[in-house]
């Protein structure tokens, strides 16, 4: 079967892939804004990851202690291991609290106060006066606070007549003589290929958690728009940075939020004890994210996990019924479902689970897409969210920070391409010929190809093989086999084949092609990672133990060449509080 | 323990009519139906079609037919249902291919019953709307909705009357009629007492029995019905 020579050309002021919480905010604002645009997403959009967010978003509301955004942008800057840009946390901290507050009046259902404000709760890094002791700053909905605020943000779209093209896969950004000029995208029901022309392109694909083993990403989060980016000469910025979240369900990884501690949830080894005393002697079980992940995985390399076992006990038992009942239902369930355990009565087996990106495509605090090591921007091209850098979390997310990050710089995307379509006075770029043909080439090859290599197979391997080398712990020896091993996967890459070689609904392809991405985005992790000799946030490097501010103090750059990504460098920004020493 | 899996298959590109196809798939019990698609795509035939995001059970893509019932593929595990399995698409709405189907339509039927905030007044500048705890639970059960076709694509009055808006509209249109901040209830409740509306409902409970999200469903259809006749009236 050949392919449909068709090729439909759609033409927007605005275009937005992936449909998550940033991409539907910046269409929000663009809406409102009265700018013609459209959003594209390969699923439909409340099928976005945004909604499996369970714990809450961070603002410094004070509804019910004293709270200050200072503390917050504090926080989050000590939480990133002072890679945090902190002109960026400032705004994050400022704007959190306009961001919740809008949301409110969206509509979002959050829990309320016994005097009807929003309720806030603990959780993880998050503190009062500069660290003394957790603060209640997490606004939440029960703990499903991503899934309302997905459903809360497209019901606005909805309401504000927003254009969605549902299940179209975008497959190449188009970029010539440095400057955006549209997508291509695969109408997945039928395999056309349509390209959508536009004045402003906005890239909120969120992560790449599926190149590793055991994670809580879905699996749609392939990396798709980082990798669009890298191939068109965007380099990657702090992509060694990846976190392990403490609290997986063990062998699947699907996440039991911070939440569970953040009400009072402890982590217990194998004798019973609570080991986080000997590891964060003030914030105990609410240290921040990579502190317990490494926490976990000492207990269990010295013999302490349960039954000798790789996994440490997340207990809930003393919480009661009322309170796990009411403010963390879903994730006792996901431990009834899946582990067949009743958390009321019994401790739940955890283990980390590779769960978020801090690095990705960097931007401009305006979430304009960053192009050199000197801060210039690539014109019409934005992102925000788990894909984009800007950076906010530096070294190490800090919990409920990124629903705060894909709203606050989701909705400065939104604002930036409203004001660069307004300069534009509706002149759209013109388009190079034959837009769509690279890409149609390539993905007529897989398709074609009679025999060859499973990707599949490519991805569980490359999977197996992060987890190995480039997880909690890395070294030197273990990021180098790691070089090796996607060096021969990329290899066999390049001759895989597809078995459906049809045109409607062709996941066989789709998922092939997002083999690719995650290549992509695991060569630039692995090559910051061996690069970078120092320990900092979640990248730790059992060779160079310690943090070192004197030659590592920086933003790595990874740009895709032949051979392996080049590095470059750039700056941290730092305006209020200098790098000290990351105790809890 | 090795599971007898039979999946009713159609390609528009080659079937004139759906076929089941029958599997030998190696399994743990603990395993989801959503990993045995998986091993059957990924080590036996590649063109088997379906949809799946976030593997357990929030995002609503992989709603299917299995051993009869509605369900999340990633949410029912294999010692739940024996070692026969049956996977079909949803019923009564349009299949694109193997377990896809059209939802279109659904989708279309949700924006219907304008699922958005209505406030007639302004909010508070700086602050946000007050709701006692008690509002606040008023509506909870039905904003755990994740939009997966389950309920609605298990209605027999669905089935028989393809206009019918269905569960699962009605269950978004009562998270905001019961919202104590939401000025539209009139507005949706009219939609709502349209003839293709709530009172095409027989109270079968199938739609409770398939929400992969406990919703008590057929509750909140009679609540909606209650609140429809006494605005009427």
């Amino acid at each position: 079967m050949s392919a449909p020579a068709v090729t439909e050309i759609h033409e927007y002021e605005a275009v937005i892939v992936g449909a998550g919480g940033a991409g539907l905010w910046a269409a929000l604002e663009l809406a409102r804004n009265g700018i013609k645009s459209a959003v594209l997403t390969k699923m439909y959009p409340t099928r976005s990851h945004t909604g499996a967010a369970q714990g809450g978003i961070c603002a410094a509301l004070g509804n019910l202690e004293e709270d200050h955004p200072e503390w917050h942008m504090y926080d989050t800057v000590k939480g990133g291991d002072y890679l945090v840009d902190q002109d960026a946390a400032e705004i994050l901290a400022n704007e959190a609290i306009e961001t919740v507050i809008e949301l409110e009046h969206m509509g979002l259902p959050f829990n309320r106060t016994p005097d009807g404000k929003i309720d806030q709760r603990r959780f993880g890094g998050h503190t009062r006066n500069f660290g003394e002791a957790p603060v209640r700053r997490s606004c939440f909905a029960a703990d499903r606070t991503g899934h309302m605020i997905l459903q809360t943000l497209y019901q606005q779209c909805i309401k504000h007549g927003v254009e969605f093209f549902d299940e179209y896969h975008v497959v190449d950004l188009i970029v010539e003589d440095g400057l955006t000029r549209g997508v291509v995208a695969y109408r997945i029901a039928d395999g056309e290929m349509h390209i959508f022309r536009s004045i402003a392109v906005m890239l909120a694909t969120g992560g790449f958690g599926r190149m590793f083993k055991i994670t809580s990403n879905a699996f749609s989060l392939t990396g798709d728009g980082v990798a669009l980016a890298y191939r068109r000469g965007v380099p990657l910025e702090d992509m060694e940075f990846f976190q392990f979240h403490p609290t997986g369900i063990v062998g699947i990884g699907i996440l039991l939020s911070e939440a569970a501690r953040g009400e009072g949830g402890i982590l217990r080894n194998d004798s019973g004890e609570p080991f986080m005393e000997r590891y964060a002697a003030t914030l105990l079980d609410l240290a921040p994210r990579d502190v317990v992940s490494r926490a976990i995985y000492r207990e269990i390399r010295a013999g302490r996990g349960i039954g000798g076992k790789d996994y440490v006990h997340l207990d809930l038992t003393h919480l009661g019924k009322a309170v796990i009942d009411s403010k963390l239902p879903d994730i006792t369930e996901f431990a009834r479902v899946y582990q067949g355990i009743e958390p009321i009565t019994q401790p739940i087996p955890v283990t980390p689970t590779a769960h978020y990106a801090m690095g990705g495509i960097p931007t401009t605090v305006e979430s304009r897409v960053i192009m050199d090591e000197h801060n210039n921007v690539l014109p019409g091209l934005y992102a925000a969210g788990e894909c984009a850098c800007v950076s906010v979390h530096g070294a190490n997310r800090l919990g409920t920070n990124s629903l705060l990050d894909i709203l606050v710089f989701g909705r400065r995307a939104g604002r930036s391409m409203t004001a660069d379509v307004r300069a534009a006075a509706g002149a759209l770029p013109v388009l190079p010929a034959a837009a769509a043909e690279p890409v149609r080439a390539e993905m007529e090859a897989m398709r074609g190809r009679h025999r060859g290599e499973n990707a599949q197979h490519i991805r569980l391997e490359l999977a197996a093989a992060m987890m190995e080398e480039c997880g909690v712990f890395r070294t030197r020896q273990s990021l180098e086999k790691m070089t090796h091993t996607l060096r021969e996967l990329r290899a066999r890459y390049a001759n895989v084949a597809v078995q459906d070689t049809g045109h409607v609904f062709n996941t066989d392809l789709l998922e092939a092609r997002e083999v690719g991405y995650l290549l992509d985005c695991a060569q630039a992790m692995v090559a910051g990672a061996l690069a970078r000799e120092e320990s900092r946030g979640a990248h730790f490097r059992e060779d160079f133990p310690e943090r070192d501010d004197t030659k590592w103090l920086k933003h790595t750059l990874a740009y895709k060449a032949e051979g392996g990504p080049d590095l470059k460098f750039k700056p941290v920004t730092i305006t209020k509080f200098e790098p000290k020493p990351r105790t809890y | 323990m090795q599971i007898d899996l039979r999946i009713l298959r159609f390609d528009p590109e080659r079937d004139d009519a759906p076929h089941w196809e029958r599997y030998s798939v190696e399994s743990d019990p603990m395993d989801r139906v959503l990993d045995l698609l998986h091993r059957v795509k990924w080590e036996t035939d590649g063109s088997l079609t379906f949809r799946r995001s976030c593997a357990h059970g929030v995002c609503g893509s992989d709603a299917m037919m299995i051993n009869g019932r509605n369900r999340l593929a990633c949410k029912i595990r294999v010692d739940q249902l024996g070692r026969r399995i049956s996977v079909a698409p949803l019923p009564g709405l349009p299949v694109i291919k193997d377990l896809v189907v059209d939802l279109d339509g659904f989708f279309a039927k949700y924006r219907s019953v304008l699922p958005y905030l209505i406030a007639d007044d302004e909010p508070p500048a700086d602050a946000e709307r007050l709701q006692t705890q008690a509002e606040r639970a008023r509506y909870d059960d039905t904003t755990k909705c994740i939009l997966c076709a389950a309920c609605t694509s298990s209605c027999p009055s669905f089935w028989a009357q393809e206009s019918y808006i269905g569960p699962a509209a009605i269950v978004n249109a009562h998270r905001f009629i019961f919202d104590s901040r939401d000025d539209g209830a009139h507005e949706r409740l009219e939609i709502m007492s349209d003839k293709d509306g709530v009172w095409r409902c027989r109270t079968i409970y199938n739609c409770t029995d398939a929400c992969p999200r406990g919703i008590n469903i057929t509750r909140a259809i009679l609540e909606v019905s209650s609140a429809a006749v006494e605005t009427s009236g």
